[in-house]
């Protein structure tokens, strides 16, 4: 994809497909204001998207594109983000990014642990983050897809998630 | 899970919103918190809801009331749940 050096990550022993999906809450950001919201009160399948702090240049990236594809428009299929950014900030990046989309708010990213999809930044000591990552999750919350990224930086296959959403 | 009957629009850190929750919580009512941001022209969620954009705000839909001003909700939140309560208390 790049033709520079990007960092391996440890392999991410994460929730795999057919699994169930580990239930959750946390505060769910919106256009509003912010609720404690737990993963099954969501409706239809989900697709949970986890991403780095707001701010950084993946998370703009990831939902642009997410934006751009209108996923979850016009069909059944409930798209969340998990960062660890504060519910503060994710208002902040909803309203600048434009996006439709509900965020938790994860600072510990302890959710990120509970999924195996988390790593520790070089540089930023103390802080750990979601590793960019996709769980299509059916309706009765069973992994149907999942991708974790095994480099940094790295982005979903959108394409490949796309014919997966088809099949939910 | 089922949603609490209760909504409490409410501001992190505002003594006045905090004051409704220690009443909300002397009389064990379940309910669901909305943080707002401080701006006030931010808040469209409540203004839609009470004509207003100060918080707190409370929603019950035990009785179908809705109202804002800590003072106010105090009052409400005894009169319906307190000693003499009648509002689902039991």
């Amino acid at each position: 994809m790049v033709d520079f050096d990007v960092v391996d990550l440890p392999e991410a022993d994460h929730v795999a497909e057919g699994e169930r999906a580990p239930e959750f809450t946390r505060p769910l950001v919106g256009a509003e204001y912010w609720t404690d919201t737990a993963l099954s009160d969501l409706d239809g399948p989900v697709a949970l998207v986890f991403f780095p702090m707001d701010g950084a240049f993946p998370a703009t990236y990831v939902w642009n594109e997410i934006r751009d594809r209108e996923w979850g428009v016009d069909e059944d299929l409930t798209v969340v983000g998990v960062s660890i950014s504060t519910p503060y900030e994710h208002k902040t990046f909803v309203e600048e990014r434009g996006i439709r989309y509900e965020l938790f708010s994860d600072p510990s990213a302890e959710i990120g642990d509970r999924y195996g999809a988390v790593q520790d930044l070089d540089g930023m000591t103390g802080v750990r983050e979601h590793r960019p990552a996709v769980f299509l999750l059916d309706e009765d919350r069973t992994v149907e897809y999942a991708w974790v990224a095994d480099q940094w930086p790295d982005f979903p296959d959108y394409d490949e998630v796309e014919a997966h959403i088809d099949n939910l | 899970m089922s949603a609490p009957d209760i909504t409490l629009y409410r501001l992190q850190a505002c003594p006045y919103c905090e004051r409704v929750v220690r009443k909300l919580q002397q009389y064990g009512l379940e309910y669901e918190s909305r943080f707002v941001e401080p701006m006030h022209s931010d808040r469209n969620a409540v203004a839609r809801l009470t004509g207003k954009r100060s918080v707190p705000a409370i929603r019950d839909e035990n009785t179908g009331v809705t109202m804002s001003e800590s003072g106010n909700i105090v009052e409400y939140l005894d009169n319906s749940y307190g000693q003499s309560g009648t509002a689902g208390g039991a």
